[in-house]
């Protein structure tokens, strides 16, 4: 598709009506969390909006987040990604690879130097390059080299954005973020495990739409998706306001739909826009699945004392771990409290590293 | 209306957000447009909602880009409009305060074709030389 065509255009040609076209438009503000009166506005811009080139980068990553937009049925997915915004690289997604896809990444550069949309999902390994390379080169050097004329980056994804998962302790790979590297490109966060798929799109149709950065917070995530926190907009926040929490997975509470604090939720400090945007084309979403969060879009949420550890509980707690809510008086308390500290103290001592052959079930 | 605990918080100031949406609309003519994804329904709230706003004389259906559904409500001038894409996915869907959606209007961009479509078809009919 030509360089100078715009979506407006685009869209035209492939005979979309004008009614057509707001329905796009409705679909994209909507997307981008912007209130419906910026309908027109989108429209607007999208009418003379110029195709930007996309060169996507994947180091070290699981996939997750490629396979998390592209299982999004957000309503510009295909088009507005692949049609219209044009990806020029993606080695996990393009059917060339080795040499002819390092060409297709350097023709794409050269071509756009300085206006390229650059995104990158994964962390990038500092202890050892040869950790993760891509047909020869390492991540560093392909990072530095392709980010030099990018107009922007977006880091995709937990890792990218945090160092996420390969960075959890003790490291090994000595993995850090995109913006523990470059410094003086404008980077837009986009956190998750994987990130909300609507949440990429719809940072990805601001840009393309607007050309320009979105509002951000502190940690580099757009406001719009990342300006409030998951328990505000809960919709067991009920519960938790009258003290009402689900105590196991499977007790009354958890049937009930009680809030899920005393399980480990993470909500009350988690910024993302799961409550709202949820999962699977709107169907549902963690704590709605019963599940407290994780608080994946936050920086080293691995490492955060515990998936199902209540957040205001320390972590050494002799109650919490044994659960709480079992301290029926305060002498059974502390009797129980001072047993299950033991035990912990023991395990601590005497545990052994886990064997691959106990993960398979061999041993 | 039965409500449950989380219902009664998500859904009491929205009803109270149409009606008062509604008021200016009769009043002043003012229009007013409710993005119902951005709204943090938990189970079964977006259900009570539809119920609670009924079906009333109007339901359209559009196709561009997939379908789109334009009903009114049991309450004149409360307008659903859901947007569905070629795979039949949900994309969008909001409240519509306002006495016709935009999108059932025909677009003043197509008008023009619309008279030179006419005219074309007039003249495959035959004999209208004066179109
Ligand atoms: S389930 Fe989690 S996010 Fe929801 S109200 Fe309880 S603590 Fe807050």
């Amino acid at each position: 598709m030509s360089a100078h065509i715009t979506l407006g255009e685009a869209l035209r040609r492939r005979g979309v009506s004008r009614r057509g076209f707001l329905k796009f438009c409705t679909a994209t503000a909507s997307m981008m969390a912007l209130p419906p009166t910026m309908v027109g506005a989108v429209a607007e811009a999208l009418e003379s909006a110029p195709r930007p080139s996309v060169i996507w980068l994947s180091f070290q990553e699981c996939t997750g987040c490629t396979e998390s937009l592209t299982r999004s049925h957000a309503p510009t997915v295909e088009g507005l990604i692949f049609d219209h915004i044009s990806l020029d690289y993606h080695h996990t997604l393009q059917a060339a690879s080795g040499d002819a896809a390092e060409e297709a990444r350097e023709e794409a550069m050269h071509a756009h130097w300085g206006n390229y949309l650059l995104v990158v999902d994964g962390s990038i390994p500092l202890a050892n390059p040869g950790y993760s390379t891509i047909a020869g080169m390492s991540n560093l050097d392909m990072l530095k080299e392709s980010a030099e004329g990018a107009a922007a980056i977006i880091a995709v994804g937990s890792c990218a954005a945090f160092g996420g998962l390969p960075k959890a302790k003790p490291n090994p790979t000595g993995a850090v973020s995109v913006a523990d590297i470059i410094k003086d490109k404008p980077i837009i966060n986009v956190p998750g495990c994987p990130p909300v798929p609507s949440v990429m799109t719809g940072v990805l149709a601001h840009y393309l739409t607007f050309g320009t950065i979105p509002e951000l917070d502190v940690y580099g995530r757009p406001k719009v998706f990342f300006g409030q926190n998951i328990h505000d907009r809960c919709y067991r926040r009920t519960f938790y306001d009258r003290g009402l929490f689900a105590k196991t997975f499977d007790d009354e509470g958890a049937r009930k739909g009680w809030c899920l604090y005393r399980l480990g939720c993470k909500g009350p400090t988690t910024y993302n826009a799961c409550a709202t945007m949820k999962w699977n084309q709107g169907a549902s979403w963690p704590i709605e699945a019963g599940h407290g969060c994780l608080g994946c879009s936050e920086p080293d949420f691995w490492d955060a004392g515990g998936f199902y550890r209540a957040l205001s509980i320390p972590i050494n707690d002799p109650a919490a771990a044994i659960g709480i809510g079992v301290v029926a008086g305060a002498a059974i308390g502390i009797a129980s409290g001072a047993m299950a500290h033991r035990k912990k103290v023991e395990a601590t001592h005497h545990r052994e590293p886990l064997k691959v052959e106990q993960l398979e079930g061999k041993a | 209306m039965n409500t449950t605990d989380h219902a009664a918080v998500t859904l009491r100031p929205l009803l109270h957000e149409i009606h008062h949406a509604l008021q200016r609309l009769a009043q002043v003519g003012e229009e007013h447009t409710i993005d119902l994804e951005a709204l943090p329904f938990g189970p079964g709230d977006e259900a009570l909602l539809l119920e609670f706003l009924g079906s009333g004389e109007v339901a359209a259906q559009l196709h561009a880009l997939g379908e789109s559904r334009v009903l009114e409500s049991r309450f004149p001038g409360v307008w659903l409009v859901t947007h569905f894409s070629e795979e039949g996915v949900r994309l969008a869907q909001q409240l519509e305060i306002t006495r016709t959606p935009a999108l059932l209007r025909t677009p003043q961009e197509e008008l023009g074709v619309a008279v030179e479509q006419f005219a074309q078809a007039l003249r495959e009919q035959g004999g209208a030389d004066d179109v």
